[in-house]
């Protein structure tokens, strides 16, 4: 029986990845890490001092680390559908060779975000266990509250992934980093609830598909309820990871089949 | 037989522009087949849409009998492709470049090993099968290519601009190869703005320019209809005031005045030679040589192949 095309693609970057993957994934893993160590041990005494205040009964420690495990997939959500998909057009242009053959380009598409889905799970998994080690979650609970996080991870890096594909300047991605992932990192409810921001910029925080995976993620990891019903919280991150790759079907095939 | 390429008004369009202006191409199997043209001629368009990579905007194309729109990965996985840059990834090795490429189609792991130490054998890079792609030098990392193209042992390959960058003995080696595969019985479909490279490996070959076909048959018979025997390059200093095309014009030879040197075509062209020194046409050089493509294209389009 014939291999699916999305899964010969999958393979690809498996292969490659033993290449590539101290340089993209230790800087992946660390990163949460010591935002953890630093927020939720250090900061979080602050906040803690302060008992009963917005976050509620639980220590900071805790309820920090399911912002940072869903804030750090989608950054490493974001970076698998922007630097692999440049590769694949411009830097290395591996994608326009792939579809000489009969890869089609909605595979390249696939085949990155199964990849995504692997790495981000792995990346995930790694900061679950240390964050337990810490004490900052039951290591169960982290691994439930895994789901929600990297479904939030994938859904940003097929969005993501539909629009880089059409690149033709690399001059975007600076800005891409400034203005879109490092803000929804910071205002997501990640390292505050949105209800600290004025009510204006609370009410677009509640709109960000991020702040919908982080309800869920900490709904999950504290076994309390998230803000609204969890039903629209996972609607929203659905919908994103499905007009990320039907969008993406249409871009790919743009960009690669001219 | 079924022709390896059958396109009857074939057309691509970007928009307002036309890239590939209704060309008919018909290639058998195992000719060697080139479009020659400069860049921008719509060489690169019509061998996407003969790679199915790019879909036909109007006319009729078949290849190995399939429709490239509808079959288009069955197709695929018939064709080599090597395109003009390279795509390889440069933090693999040279074998798994080929060992990725070949997943793409399927292959069994086991036949995609046996096949690397072939094709690798053959291209002559067998020893740097483990070797990093990055620092092997231009030359050799086409030949990796060609391999590439070469791993789901194709029927036909596609070839643009083989040797563009290349250094003279890097392109002879590349040429070889070819020739080689040729003599197995593959089909080739290049394109090229090298003249020479023309003449060396295509049996017939269409030249395109500004979309279209002005003129097709093999190199020889299109240097016999299109140019003379022989062309003297005549060459003049910078502030020359001589009219050479009104000394020369009683000759009955076509002249053709460039920018930097004036090319008058002639059977005999030391008789020619001869001649202009008589009729008072002092140049500071002389250079009789053979027709060629080049100055086919010349005289087709009245410009100059590589400019």
């Amino acid at each position: 029986m014939a291999t699916p095309i999305a899964l010969r693609v999958l393979e690809g970057h498996a292969r490659s990845y033993r290449h590539t993957w101290r340089g993209t994934t230790i800087g992946a893993i660390v990163t949460p890490v010591l935002f953890l160590a630093a927020m939720g041990l250090g900061l979080g005494q602050l906040v803690d001092a302060d008992r009963g205040g917005p976050i509620g009964e639980v220590g900071y420690l805790a309820w920090l680390t399911p912002g940072l495990l869903a804030a750090s997939a989608m950054q490493a959500g974001a970076a698998d559908g922007t630097f692999p998909v440049l590769g694949g057009t411009r830097w290395v242009k591996t994608y326009h060779t792939a579809v000489a053959s009969p890869v089609r380009p909605r595979d390249l598409h696939l085949g990155n975000l199964l990849w995504a889905t692997i790495r981000i799970s792995v990346i995930g998994t790694v900061f679950v266990v240390v964050a337990a080690a810490f004490g900052a979650v039951p290591l169960h609970r982290g691994l439930l509250a895994l789901g929600p996080a990297v479904l939030t991870g994938v859904a940003f890096c097929a969005v993501l992934s539909a629009g880089v594909v059409l690149l033709v300047r690399d001059q975007f991605l600076a800005g891409l980093n400034r203005f879109v992932v490092v803000p929804l990192f910071l205002f997501s409810g990640t390292f505050f609830p949105v209800e600290q921001l004025p009510p204006a910029a609370a009410a677009v925080a509640r709109v960000l598909p991020l702040w919908h995976g982080v309800e869920l993620t900490r709904a999950l990891a504290l076994g309390t309820q998230p803000a609204m019903a969890w039903q629209l919280h996972l609607g929203v991150v659905v919908l994103l990871l499905v007009a990320g790759v039907a969008v993406g079907a249409r871009t790919f095939d743009r960009r690669l089949r001219p | 037989m079924t022709p390896v390429v059958e396109a009857r008004g074939l057309t691509k369009r970007f928009g307002s522009f036309t890239a590939v202006d209704a060309i008919d191409v018909e290639v058998a199997p195992g000719e060697a087949f080139g479009f020659l043209g400069p860049n921008g001629a719509g060489k690169t368009s019509a061998m996407r849409m003969i790679g199915a990579v790019s879909p036909v905007t109007a006319g009729h194309l078949r290849v190995l009998g399939m429709d490239p729109d509808t079959q288009g990965a069955q197709l695929r996985a018939r064709l080599g492709v090597v395109p003009q840059e390279d795509a390889l990834d440069q933090e693999l090795t040279v074998a798994e470049n080929l060992a990725i490429y070949g997943r793409y189609f399927d292959l069994p792991r086991r036949v995609i090993r046996e096949r690397i130490d072939e094709l690798l054998e053959f291209v002559q890079l067998y020893e740097r099968r483990s070797a990093q792609v990055d620092p092997l030098s231009g030359g050799m990392k086409r030949r990796v290519v060609i391999a590439r193209a070469l791993i789901n042992d194709p029927e036909v390959l596609l070839l643009d601009e083989p040797t563009t960058g290349l250094d003279p003995q890097a392109r002879h080696v590349l040429w070889d190869r070819l020739f080689r595969l040729k003599q197995r019985g593959i089909t080739l479909l290049l394109t090229t703005h090298y003249m020479d490279e023309a003449e060396q490996l295509c049996d017939r070959l269409v030249v395109m320019d500004r979309g279209r076909i002005v003129a097709e048959g093999a190199p020889s018979q299109l240097i016999r209809q299109h140019a003379t025997r022989e062309v003297v390059e005549l060459r003049f200093p910078p502030d020359s005031e001589v009219d050479v095309a009104a000394l020369l014009a009683p000759t009955g030879h076509r002249i053709e005045v460039l920018p930097d040197r004036t090319l008058v075509y002639a059977d005999d062209g030391d008789a020619l030679v001869r001649e202009a020194h008589e009729r008072g046409v002092e140049p500071t050089a002389v250079l009789t040589r053979r027709s060629g493509l080049e100055d086919v294209f010349l005289r087709l389009t009245g410009r100059q192949l590589v400019e």
